[in-house]
């Protein structure tokens, strides 16, 4: 075809392919100015700061730091399905589009007074935002942070998290009850579901896309809802798990995340005891407990399940606890520092990331030999988000 | 000498094992327990989050004795939980004056 063109139009066409190609290089130019793919690319929230660490993690290095969002206490953040950019949820209430490639801030809104999380719908096109002043969620336009939707709830809404569908699913903290909002249509259509049980702190979905699960910190035990079915039932796992055992002062809530199914089973971190709860994912009847150092506050099954990764509440956060699943012993304890927060895992599981705040570092381990691989310097830094959740539900 | 050893023993108990030796609170590391751990309920900044808002002008009914006894004992029924068993009163009666202050203590 192309030499069946004469050589004039020919030349113009690559001039113009020349113009379209400088141009999207240098919308799409790394600092450095050379090509830059995002597969590997992450970011960590430094909370005090205000900022993000962007890290390489392939090159174990930090590549750049954005700056200018606000307070990031207890932030987390989601990935557009291209990986380019991310949506970061200030606890203030800002709602915050970053450029992982150009390292700048592509939007900003102050949307609420005070926030709690967030996601991203299946087909990347919507942002929501779970906040507890006013209490509610916020929807937004993905590209351009634009209002699509309010839905208040009248109570602190926690444990917002994407399902298949184009459907947001969050819990009411004073209430007891959990939100499924579906977006698919030109309204939120809100189906609600109550007699979840006292506080409901957190939830998570599993990668699936089906099974909902909430903690609760107003009594022992947590709820399943099958999002398969148009009115989910409340199912309660672990009722009661802690009776008869003294209930510890609770420091730090633990979290619920998409981590949590290990094999057959999923794991949990138990509220007020110093252990991990496994459940059978079928029928969710207790299959074990692993005692523990301290609180869990994350228990995260390594991708593949084969082990858990636990760190712990305020005092005894300095540790980190590996569990073998196969066996619910405890086959590894580490020391990074004090005040561990957070850790995430490779895609595929490799290595492990861990935020060390008071010692202001991120150390990287081996999941497999636990030796230390690397330590980067981080400003008191929290969650540590690596790009390959934009493709899994419910993170 | 009884007295002063006893008086000495009464001291370090009160100070706390993590404190033993040290007569005054740590202005920095409560400071710092005060923004990131009290911070993970009540936020960074103080102004709320599960647990409520405890900057000055909401937590202005309370004395730094009634509100010393909510951080050593907790608040039943709610999720805030005792101190007692981390902290030293000296240390809680730091704590209350620098959320009644606003951080001026």
């Amino acid at each position: 075809m192309d030499r069946a063109l004469p050589a004039e139009r020919r030349c113009v066409m690559r001039r113009a392919a020349l113009a379209l190609w400088l141009m999207l290089g240098s919308a799409a130019a790394a600092p450095a100015g050379e090509i830059r793919a995002t597969g590997d690319l992450g970011l960590i929230v430094e909370r005090e700061s205000g900022s993000l660490l962007v890290i390489d993690q392939s090159e174990h290095a930090a590549i750049g730091r954005i700056e200018g969002l606000g307070d990031l206490s207890h932030a987390s953040l989601v990935y557009s399905p291209d990986e380019r950019f991310a949506y970061v949820f200030g606890r203030d209430g800002g709602l915050t589009k970053v450029d992982l490639l150009t390292q700048e801030i592509a939007a900003r809104v102050m949307q609420a007074g005070n926030s709690i999380g967030g996601a991203i719908s299946d087909d990347g096109r919507l942002v929501a935002v779970s906040n507890y002043e006013p209490g509610g969620v916020r929807v937004f336009d993905a590209a351009t942070l634009e209002l699509v939707a309010d839905i208040p709830t009248g109570s602190k809404t926690i444990g917002l998290v994407d399902a298949p569908g184009r459907r947001f699913v969050f819990s009411l903290w004073d209430a007891g009850e959990t939100w499924i909002a579906d977006l698919s249509g030109e309204s939120p259509a809100i189906t609600k579901v109550g007699g979840i049980g006292a506080y409901p702190y957190d939830a998570l979905v599993t990668g699936d896309g089906r099974t909902y699960i909430v903690g609760l910190f107003g009594e022992d035990g947590l709820t399943a809802l099958d999002l398969w079915q148009a009115v989910p039932e409340p199912v309660r796992v672990l009722p009661g798990y802690g009776r008869g055992e003294e209930e510890l002062p609770v420091y730090k809530m633990p979290h619920l995340e998409g981590w949590a199914l290990a094999g057959d089973e999923f794991v949990l971190p138990a509220v007020g005891h110093h252990e991990v709860l496994w459940v059978d994912a079928g029928d969710f009847s207790e299959t074990g407990r692993t005692p523990t150092h301290g609180q869990p506050v994350f228990a995260m099954a390594r991708p593949g399940g084969r082990q858990v990764w636990v760190n712990f509440a305020h005092p005894l956060n300095d540790t980190i606890q590996v569990i073998d699943t196969l066996t619910k012993q405890v086959v590894h304890e580490l020391k990074p520092g004090p005040a561990v927060l957070h850790m995430e895992f490779t895609a595929r599981g490799h290595e492990v990331w861990v935020s060390v705040r008071d010692a202001g570092k991120v150390v990287v381990y081996d999941t497999a030999t636990f030796a230390k691989l690397a330590e980067i310097d981080a400003t008191s830094p929290s969650g540590i988000f690596f790009t390959a959740r934009a493709h899994r539900t419910g993170l | 000498m009884p007295p002063p050893m006893r008086s000495l023993a009464a001291l370090l108990a009160l100070s706390g094992a993590a404190w033993a030796g040290e007569a005054a609170p740590d202005a920095a590391v409560l400071t710092r327990l005060v923004h990131h751990d009290c911070g993970s309920c009540h936020g960074l900044t103080l102004k709320g989050g599960l647990g409520p808002d405890i900057r000055p002008a909401t937590i202005a009914h309370h004395t730094p004795e009634s509100l010393r006894a909510v951080i050593l004992d907790g608040v039943p029924g709610t999720p805030m939980p005792p101190w007692r068993p981390l902290i030293t009163e000296a240390e809680a009666e730091w704590i209350a004056r620098y959320l009644l202050s606003g951080g001026a203590s």
